[in-house]
């Protein structure tokens, strides 16, 4: 049996501690270690982006991702986006829902997850995105739903 | 009285995105119950062969696997609409997708790493992966449980023909034959398959948690499978992480993961994973078309007559029916006096081809659509006018004797050739923009089922309504949501009728032992469908509501209005809360629940043996314009606009039929340009989505919807089905605006920028 290996880091803001095998994957130790099934499996090979996590504050896809390399990290999984008291969901998630953007819903968490991270350094050098910039920030997500119009259209609200 | 509708017909955000936005959605994968073993499937390594021996005892010896069955270990009936599919195969394997063999063990890792321990000794055998290779007079027989009548080989036969072919051959002014070869496409929903099957061995009741996208069906289905009674099947509908047609046939895996629960007496959970979702799940029917079409001198269609082979696959699901639909685009899509249509179903080696959305459609229309341009070029007619000229129109009963009710078919090809700006000297010089890149324009139509379609015995659906002390409404519905957003248009419709706020609805429909009858997500007819049926349940609600509120208020009942949560005297000005109503309906004689329940079935017919009849209550016509430019150094295309006017009797959603377009349009733009599952002598070449590309956000044109509304008489507010049609003109229109741009040859897809290159060698 290979060693395991300690790992300490922030998931949702909670610090953690776990033993883990060295070939455990981010997804697995997400989704079955932490129970958190938010985030999805479409494909496992890097190709889909549905699994799609921050990690320090960076979009990855965490079925590519070996779990050790969180060690000293910030992990954000779509259940780790703040709710507040009155139900209100994040802004992302937000303009989603009202663009008309989620159909099945199964590449949503991680499109959610690949849109924040590409606002908040669009916010950081302070650029507006074109549509084209928007649309080469999520073309790493694949969506069979929607043609994507409506993703688009959500992210240029959010400018 | 007759009022403004105030929800029908409002953008409005999907009642469950929220819960899918969150990631709280629980969705097949990740359904997690006690006690829960997983299971593993071992598929065959070779396409064709006599399996000697199977060896599991090396399987059986991994610490963590709690069950191995095989095909001699299963007390289990074939599946598929031909019952030709075995659950586990015995002593021969057909395809590259056939179960041998599948293990339970406590993990998804154990289990996947038991299935490899399994030794089977096969004797490999040449296969038959060219279905006009099967048909050969001494072609061995493909699938050992159906004898066709025609021929060994042949699946499923179809014949239809209506006027007088022969002498509409002779009045044409122009004959043109073309050979069409359409390509296998999988439908590459983002969930892959996944199910939970649970078992109890104490009171005999098996549940599954599934996604099937045709719950009944599929409960009956399952019952045959195992030698079980139906209603001892209790089908849970997991949330679907898209279905397009994918989840309308049962699959070997299903059963599998039911017999492994009945075996260890635990719940066990199967899930796909991308490459295993790309060979064992089902696809568009590759099929060659050989259709010849005929135009008299004014440009008015005369004849169409096609003879089809589809590549059934080894097994026959629901897919080979498709030619119900397809008979229906080549006999009646543009006013046609006479049609020969003739189509087999062809068993090969090959993975079997499934249900799709467009369902035929997308083919037919594709060899229909190139046609007709072909026939315009030859006969010096402007293909825009051409089309206009043999459009569709409203109380049109067609050679195969449908009846088209309402039809916005001609206000869609206006509508669509204004806004792309086309005009008839508009052509290959107009759009010549450079020496490198050419622009062009073209387009189709598209005529599909609107309003249901009775291909089952019953083609209808049921709704229990109760709304609560509080004023709360619950919607059970026999239809079922798959991402299309039919519990928000349900929801929507019981807003606008009891004028209370979406907030207080609830729409409950993923469980069998709860909801009545449904036939399923097909045929684009769950708003029709579903939405008559609560139309229904409605107004037995409503009676129920007014009586009392009438006599509380000591007014007519014709007098009430319901609104802002009120039910409300015009008269007197005076009101109720609902929720009041309802309480006194409950607490006060007549004592009574505020329940109701309502069946609808549509006043559609069965065909008759020549297929003739109104097959639904109403049909649903579309048309696209696309420009394109294509880089003749490159070979690549760029889709820039795609016009889309489609008919769809009534907006319901505008945001949610939006989404349906622009996704369709989408998938049928992968179709035209992109996609293609490769197989070679039964191996799937391409099965993982670096291979097999489907489109991206980066490959997106402008998409231009113009909904026609033609208020369908039937229809729930006058809507029809939407759903399906958005994708099939769209690889058709492609194709032809790339042919007005550079004059290729087009007669199969997908149109990769090899084919584009090659065309243009072989004409310069
Ligand atoms: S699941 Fe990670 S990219 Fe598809
Ligand atoms: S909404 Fe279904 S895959 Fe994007």
């Amino acid at each position: 049996m290979s060693q395991s290996i300690k790992i300490n880091f922030t998931i949702n803001g909670k610090r953690t501690e776990l033993t883990i095998p060295p070939y455990m994957l981010l997804i697995d130790l997400i989704r079955e270690e932490l129970g958190l099934k938010g985030t999805k499996p479409g494909c496992l090979e890097g190709e889909c982006g549905a699994c799609t996590v921050l990690v320090n504050g960076e979009a990855v896809n965490s079925c590519l991702y070996l779990a050790i390399n969180v060690d000293g990290k910030e992990v954000i999984t779509v259940e780790g986006l703040p709710v507040t008291p009155e139900g209100e969901i994040d802004p992302v998630q937000e303009a989603l829902i009202q663009h008309g953007a989620v159909q099945c819903g199964f590449c949503t968490p991680g499109m959610v997850m690949s849109i924040k991270s590409f606002v908040a350094q669009c916010n950081k050098d302070n650029i507006i995105p074109s549509p084209d910039e928007i649309k080469k920030a999520i073309e790493g997500n694949l969506c069979r739903c929607t043609g994507y119009v409506k993703i688009v259209e959500a992210v240029e609200s959010l400018f | 009285m007759k009022k403004d509708l105030k929800v029908i017909g409002k953008p409005t955000p999907k009642l469950d995105a929220r819960i899918r936005a969150s990631g709280q959605a629980v969705y097949g994968q990740d359904v997690v119950l006690p006690n829960m073993l997983h299971g593993a499937i071992l598929r065959t390594k070779y396409p064709v062969a006599d399996i000697v021996s199977i060896d599991v005892s090396k399987a059986m010896q991994l610490p963590g696997v709690v069950a191995v069955i095989t095909g001699d270990d299963i007390n289990a009936n074939n599946i598929n609409y031909k019952r030709d599919n075995p659950v586990l195969k015995r002593g021969r394997v057909n395809c590259i997708r056939d179960e041998i063999a599948a293990v339970a063990a406590v993990t998804r890792e154990i289990a996947q790493e038991a299935v490899k321990l399994i030794e089977v000794k096969y004797n490999v055998k040449e296969g038959i992966f060219d279905p006009f290779e099967a048909l050969k007079d001494d072609a061995p027989q493909i699938n050992e449980f159906v004898k066709g009548d025609q021929h060994i080989n042949i699946a499923h036969p179809f014949y239809y023909e209506h006027g007088d072919i022969e002498a509409q051959k002779r009045k044409s002014a122009v004959i043109i034959k073309t050979r069409f070869e359409l390509p296998r496409m999988t439908h590459c929903c983002l969930a892959p398959c996944a199910i939970t099957a649970d078992y109890s061995n104490v009171d005999k009741r098996l549940t599954l948690y599934c996604v099937t996208q045709i719950p009944f069906l599929f409960q009956r289905d399952m019952a045959r499978v195992l030698n079980m009674a139906p209603s001892d099947i209790r089908i849970i509908q997991t949330v679907i992480g898209g279905g397009f047609g994918s989840k309308l046939d049962m699959y070997p895996y299903e059963p599998i993961c039911a017999l492994l629960s009945m075996e260890t007496g635990r719940p066990v959970q199967i899930t796909f994973d991308r490459e295993e979702e790309f060979i064992a799940s089902p696809t568009r029917q590759k099929m060659t078309i050989d259709l010849t079409s005929g135009a008299d001198s004014k440009g008015k269609f005369t004849f169409r007559e096609a003879r089809i082979i589809m590549d059934n696959g080894a097994y026959t699901s629901w897919g080979a029916t498709t030619p119900f639909v397809m008979m229906q685009t080549f006999s009646s899509m543009y006013q046609l006096p006479a049609c020969i249509f003739d189509a087999k179903a062809v068993y090969t080696n090959n993975v079997y081809a499934g249900s799709f959305r467009g369902y035929g459609n997308p083919q037919a229309t594709f060899a229909v659509e190139r046609n007709i341009d072909l026939l315009a070029e030859k006969l010096g007619m402007d293909k825009f006018e051409i089309r206009l000229k043999n459009a569709n129109y409203k109380d049109e009963l067609t050679g195969q004797e449908m009846k088209f009710i309402s039809c916005g078919h001609k206000e869609a090809l206006e509508i669509v050739s204004d806004k792309s700006g086309y005009s008839p000297c508009h052509s290959r010089e107009g759009g010549n923009l450079s020496n490198r890149y050419k622009r062009g324009i073209g387009f189709a139509s598209m005529l599909h089922v609107g309003g249901g379609a009775k291909i089952y015995p019953s083609d209808g659906c049921g709704t229990n309504l109760k709304m609560d002390d509080f004023g709360k409404l619950t919607i059970i519905t026999g239809s079922s949501e798959i991402g299309q957003g039919s519990e928000t248009v349900l929801a929507m419709m019981a807003s606008e009728e009891l004028g209370i706020d979406l907030k207080n609805i609830k729409v409950i429909n993923t469980d069998t032992d709860i909801k009545p009858w449904d036939v399923g997500v097909h045929a684009s007819r769950t708003t029709f469908v579903a939405g008559n049926s609560l139309l229904g349940a409605l107004k037995l609600l409503k009676e129920k509501l007014s009586n009392k509120a009438a006599q509380l208020l000591k007014t007519e009942i014709d007098d009430l209005v319901y609104e802002d949560g009120l039910i409300e005297s015009t008269t007197s000005g005076e009101s109720f809360k609902i929720d009041k109503v309802v309480r006194e309906i409950h607490f006060k004689p007549p004592n009574e629940l505020c329940a109701v329940y309502y069946y609808y079935e549509p006043g559609s017919e069965f065909q008759d043996k020549y297929y003739k009849g109104n097959v639904s209550d109403t049909y649903a016509f579309a048309a696209q314009a696309i420009e394109v430019e294509v880089d003749t150094y490159t070979g690549n295309i760029k889709v820039l606009d795609i016009h889309v006017a489609q008919d769809v009797g009534k907006v319901i959603n505008p945001l949610g039929l939006a989404g349906q377009i622009e996704g369709g349009v989408v998938m049928g733009m992968g179709y035209a340009l992109l996609e293609e599952l490769y197989s070679e002598k039964g191996y799937i070449l391409n099965p993982n989505f670096h291979d097999y590309k489907i489109p991206t956000s980066v490959d997106i044109p402008n998409i231009h919807f113009y909904p026609v509304e033609t208020n369908d008489p039937y229809g729930p507010y006058g809507a029809k089905g939407v759903g399906e049609a958005p994708l099939i003109p769209t690889a058709p229109a492609i194709a032809n605006a790339i042919v007005d741009a550079i004059g290729i040859r087009i007669v199969d897809l997908p149109i990769t920028p090899e084919k584009v290159l090659k065309a243009l060698k072989n004409d310069a």
